[in-house]
Order: structure tokens, then sequence, then C-alpha cells
């Protein structure tokens, strides 16, 4: 018990000394609905609390920073057992059944003031954030700087992300 | 609860600075409430804080989002106008809650 609660003291100074985090570099490798969103809120939640942020689209993750696909994005209604919990995944196989989830999904995320991805992009954008594309998925994909929304500053390697990552108080998010 | 004295006016503010009574703010409070995160305050930083007041009169949650489309100022205007955070730090100096806003 005596143990238990030196420690409990111990974690309470350490919350005291905490280091701010000033950086945040948010990597997007999905292209799933759900996981594009996670990526933008966290970059333009970190900017509205004052800290730099930047994100670095990589392979399917290039869709959500692509013109013609960053607001057609859907959810995955198969493979994705969270999804409908108890609905038959042949269900979620049906022609259409993927659109029509992800324009319910949409619409649910308007009602919470959530933007459509362009949008978001464009508010990261006017937040100071930084938006760039992987080069190496960008060459896989035969995708050039004229596919992509303006908001992409460039399409950098993996050492230039790192660059940009540099620093004291940078965390790192995968998604 | 924390009191500020402001102009020797007594404000009642939560452990972070922010207001608990937003009646007790005026022109004159949130220039020295600016002056705390070094801004000096413009006719363009209290049209932000008169629009983000009377939506809050109005019960409406506010994001960073609904200021870039209130007509008041862009986002980039709004990020320029209070560097650091710009919804929070214009919260605490319009005198109303911390928004809970995750947008």
């Amino acid at each position: 018990m005596e143990a238990l609660e030196t420690k409990t003291l111990e974690n309470n100074t350490s919350v005291k000394d905490k280091k701010r985090v000033k950086k945040m570099m948010v990597i997007c490798a999905r292209g799933t609905l759900e996981d594009v969103y996670a990526a933008l809120i966290m970059a333009n939640g970190a900017l509205a609390e004052g800290m730099e942020a930047n994100m670095f689209f990589t392979f399917f993750g290039l869709d959500a920073i692509t013109k013609k696909k960053a607001d057609h994005l859907h959810t995955a209604t198969v493979g994705n057992p969270a999804f409908m919990r108890g609905m038959p995944t042949m269900i979620g196989g049906l022609p259409g059944f993927e659109a029509l989830a992800s324009s319910m999904m949409k619409k649910e995320m308007d009602k919470l003031d959530i933007p459509p991805v362009s949008e978001f992009l464009e508010m990261i954008e006017a937040g100071g954030g930084g938006i760039y594309a992987c080069k190496l998925a960008a060459d896989m994909f035969h995708i050039t700087k004229d596919d992509l929304v303006p908001e992409v500053k460039d399409i950098i390697t993996v050492g230039q992300m790192y660059e940009l990552a540099e620093g004291e108080g940078t965390h790192m998010v995968f998604i | 609860m924390d009191t500020l004295t402001i102009n020797n006016a007594e404000i009642k503010v939560n452990e972070e600075g922010y207001f608990t009574d937003p009646s007790q703010w005026s022109e004159d409070i949130a220039i020295e409430m600016a002056k705390k995160e070094n801004i000096d305050l413009t006719d363009k930083h209290f049209e932000v804080l008169n629009f983000l007041r009377s939506k809050h009169a109005e019960e409406v949650p506010l994001s960073i989002r609904k200021v870039g489309k209130s007509g008041v100022v862009n986002i980039k205007e709004f990020y320029a106008l209070f560097p650091g955070g710009p919804l929070k730090i214009s919260s605490k100096i319009a005198g109303i809650p911390k928004p809970v806003s995750c947008v």
C-alpha cells in the first residue's frame, strides 16, 4: 500500500513537469473515410491548440488529397467487423451498399459541423498546417502534383518528412 | 474557482482562466485580458469577440469553422488575430467558456 502511494505521488510530479507537445506529424496511409477523418481531425485539432502540424499522405491516403477523390471517400462495409455488428458480410458487399453507408455517414458528420475532406484540407492550410504527399506512393500510383488538391505543398521523400518532424516536442501519429 | 482582479473588478474565472460569468465582461476588461496573451486588440479583434459573445448568448456551439464562415474573418485571419490557438484564446478574451468542439 505504501509503495502504491509513493507511485501516485511520483505520477503527480511527472504531470507537473510535463513538456508540452509542440508539433504533430500526422501520417495517413489509409483511404477510408473514417481513417482520413481521424488524421484530419488530429492535425486540425493540433493547430487549434496552438501547436504546429504537418500531414504526410502516403499509399491509399493519397486519395484524400487527390482532386477527383477527396470528397468521395468511402467507409469499408466489408472486412470491418465494427460496422453494423450482426449484419452478414454478404450484405455489405451488395452493389451500392458501401456508397449508401458512406453517404449516410457523411450526413451524420455534417450535422456535427465536420466539413467535407476538401474543406477540411483548406482549414488546415489556413491554420498554417503543411500538407504533403509521399513521393514513393505518388510514383507508384502515377500521381503528379496536378492530380492533387492545391493545398498540397509538395511531394516529398520519407527523409524530407522526417526533416519536417525535427525538433523537441514533436509527436508522430501513423494512421 | 479563482478570481482575477482587472481594473479593480473582481472577475470570477475557472482554473484555466475562463470567465464563469460572461456578464462580467466589458471591452476594457477584454483589452487587459488580451495583454496577458500579448495581443493588442483592434476593431477587427472586437468584431470577432462580439461575434463569439453573440453566438454564445444564442447557445450556438462554436468552432473555428463557424468563425471562418461568420463573414467577420476567414480562418487564416482568425489564426493571425489570435495566434497560438485562436478559438481558445479568443473565447477567453471574449469572456465566454472554453469551447468544447473538436473541429
